[in-house]
């Protein structure tokens, strides 16, 4: 299973060394996403998501490093060789490699569109640009793929909108524009940090819809960061939850709604609003609030928040992932 | 009494145009029509839900009903706490500040909201003191009780904002409101900046200070799930107009329009097993400066026909308390959620 995944995360550990003090964004994360699969990444702010997205990239902000661990990624075969698989970790984060990686076989789309586009150069040309980037064809050449780009992800009369200055886009537009540029190299790995956390309901079933069919035809594989478990659900074939930088629980999608383990999986889902709910139904909070990253519970994050804490042991240890059932695992001292 | 008792509020005819202005002379061009014409009412005691899309004038609404801005046409009656009905759009600013005591808001985003230069004394005080509640020891006292009423340590009032939480935030953006102890509330998205694991919370807090001050909420939010978490009643804008109104079980089991329709079926559930079929509309909002004839949403209707393209399609009462503004109402057999 390990040999045959796209990436694979081990004990990746990224720490912000602020002056304020030591921040540990992503705190021995491990997971895998297999080719053609989404994987849904979720968690509150603060639990290391993002950062995670972007220590794979190697995109991380100073004064934030990778301090360990390992993120194994297996690169395109090129003619005929058979496919090497990397250590990202490893590389230099502006060096050949990593910059022939990014964006070509690892892309990336943000939350926000409105800021991911330059407003000063028109759409078509952020999407040429990067297709020059990365691929041996002409300006002309490129600007067709941009358009066709453009068209399949269903922007109306692309040859028009190829000109235009991403301000002049709705955000639903802007958003399929950011997927044109990010798939216009047919990467094996997208990931979608809150792709669709800015649109509205609609426009983002729009967008899903679109992220679906793209994978569908292209075989790439997702890792789909969100808050939402609702667009988890909808989307994702297997889940991570993360909690504090950390993993409190990944499994298929089906056991993590349906036989969620974790005290903090557990609260999560029986916290949020649901539309079959009756009307004005009380709903059962997680008490407290998430921590601050500069006072990091000791022990497991979770136990001033957890309804099954046990004192002498949450408190003092850190539990470890380990599996209770097909694919699925679990950090929690209940379990142990 | 009670039955014969006029609601806390009565909107009716409210619109509200933004003039467009180009050119050296500033010459208007057209108006960009926010709300176009909205008619609801809130009883006391009830929270109406008023949901839509970005841009659909949910929020100008609110902010009309208060007179944060100036509507440019209807009327909003409000009852007084003395039991006479008064036309908050025609007041003079005197009559209005002293009726503005009876009407408060609840802010989106606790981040901005707040003051960072001032205690939590001070944010939850200075509308005490605005109103003439003079003495210090008095507005301390007030403040400390408030602040345990929305679930904060009273010692905290010595604090910064800086100190707490996105959902402490909120919890002091509710207790500022509260101050003046308000008939009318309306909370513009007040969950939607926070953590997921916090929404609960301060959805239950808003329920049961309801329960304890007989408020009356206008909650605006654009997320249908934490709208029927609260709601009595609920109300679906799209680009400046009510397209429904309906009791929450209602409106959520048994839509009328097609737009609410669609939004229910937007709504991804946290579910893998209930991937849903979902209703994917085509094209965009319609530009509310430049609307589409006849009924707005024709353009993205899915059963739109001649007439909807035509005419403006009349605000019905469909069955009992259910409002809807749509051709082919009679004739849809639309799904809801159970």
């Amino acid at each position: 299973m390990m040999g045959e995944a796209l990436l694979s995360v081990r004990d990746l550990k990224t720490y912000f060394y602020q002056d304020e003090g030591l921040v540990k964004a992503v705190d021995g994360v491990s997971f895998d996403v297999a080719p053609g699969g989404t994987l849904g990444v979720v968690g509150e702010s603060g639990c290391g998501k993002s950062v995670t997205a972007r220590s794979i990239l190697r995109i991380v902000d100073r004064p934030g490093r990778i301090v360990a661990g390992e993120i194994r990624f297996r690169r395109r075969p090129t003619n005929g060789a058979a496919a090497e698989v990397v250590d990202l970790a490893k590389l230099e984060p502006n060096g050949q490699e990593m910059r022939a990686i990014r964006g070509a076989e690892i892309a990336l789309i943000f939350q926000e569109p409105m800021s991911s586009f330059s407003p000063v150069h028109s759409v078509g040309s952020q999407i040429v640009e990067a297709i020059l980037l990365h691929q041996p064809v002409s300006r002309r050449e490129a600007r067709d793929k941009a358009i066709e780009m453009l068209r399949r992800v269903g922007v109306s009369s692309p040859e028009q909108r190829v000109d235009q200055l991403s301000n002049q886009l709705s955000g639903g537009l802007r958003q399929r524009a950011m997927i044109a540029m990010a798939l216009s190299c047919h990467p094996t790995l997208l990931i979608a940090d809150e792709p669709t956390t800015a649109l509205d309901v609609t426009t983002q079933t729009q967008i899903l819809e679109l992220m679906r069919q793209l994978q569908h035809e292209d075989g790439m594989a997702i890792m789909l960061i969100t808050h939402d478990l609702g667009v988890v659900a909808e989307m994702a074939t297997d889940v991570v939850v993360m909690y504090l930088g950390r993993v409190v629980e990944q499994g298929p999608v089906d056991a993590i709604f349906h036989e969620p383990r974790h005290p903090y999986t557990r609260a999560l889902l029986r916290s949020i609003p649901r539309i079959r709910a009756r009307a004005r139904e009380r709903l059962t909070p997680i008490a407290g609030a998430v921590p601050h990253p500069y006072d990091r519970p000791s022990g497991c994050p979770f136990h001033p928040r957890c309804a099954e804490f046990m004192a002498g042991r949450c408190d003092r240890q850190a539990p470890t992932l380990r599996p209770v059932g097909d694919r699925h695992a679990v950090s929690c001292f209940l379990y142990e | 009494m009670s039955a014969a008792q006029p609601p806390l509020l009565r909107v009716s005819g409210l619109q509200k145009l933004f003039p467009i202005r180009k050119g050296f002379l500033k010459r208007t061009v057209g108006y960009v029509r926010a709300v176009d014409g909205v008619d609801f009412h809130i009883d006391e005691g009830e929270t109406l839900g008023l949901v839509g899309e970005s841009g659909c004038g949910k929020t100008t609404t609110a902010r009309c009903v208060l007179r944060a801005i100036e509507p440019t046409r209807g009327e909003i009656h409000m009852r007084a706490a003395d039991g006479s009905v008064v036309d908050l759009g025609k007041l003079r600013p005197k009559e209005l500040r002293a009726l503005r005591r009876q009407m408060q808001m609840i802010f989106q985003d606790p981040f901005t909201s707040l003051n960072p230069r001032m205690t939590l004394l001070d944010l939850v005080g200075e509308p005490l003191l605005v109103h003439g509640m003079a003495s210090r020891r008095e507005r301390e006292e007030r403040v400390a009780d408030l602040l345990t009423r929305v679930g904060l340590r009273p010692e905290y009032m010595r604090r910064f904002p800086h100190a707490f939480s996105g959902g402490e935030r909120q919890r002091i953006g509710i207790a500022r409101a509260l101050a003046l102890h308000p008939r009318l509330v309306v909370a513009d998205e007040p969950v939607s900046a926070l953590d997921v694991s916090v929404q609960a919370q301060i959805l239950n807090l808003l329920v049961d200070l309801q329960a304890d001050f007989q408020l009356t909420y206008l909650f605006v939010a654009h997320d249908l799930s934490v709208v029927r978490h609260i709601s009595n009643r609920v109300a679906v804008m799209y680009v400046g107009r009510i397209v429904e109104l309906a009791e929450t079980t209602e409106i959520f089991e048994r839509p009328k329009h097609p737009y609410t329709a669609a939004l229910l079926s937007a709504v991804p559930e946290p579910d893998p097993r209930v991937r849903s079929r979902r209703i994917v509309l085509q094209g965009e909002v319609a530009n509310p400066a430049a609307p589409p004839s006849g009924c707005y949403f024709h353009p993205r209707c899915p059963y739109a026909t001649a007439v909807c393209r035509a005419e403006t399609p009349a605000w019905q009462e469909i069955s009992r308390g259910h409002f809807v503004s749509c051709h082919r109402a009679h004739e849809l057999h639309l799904a809801g959620v159970e």
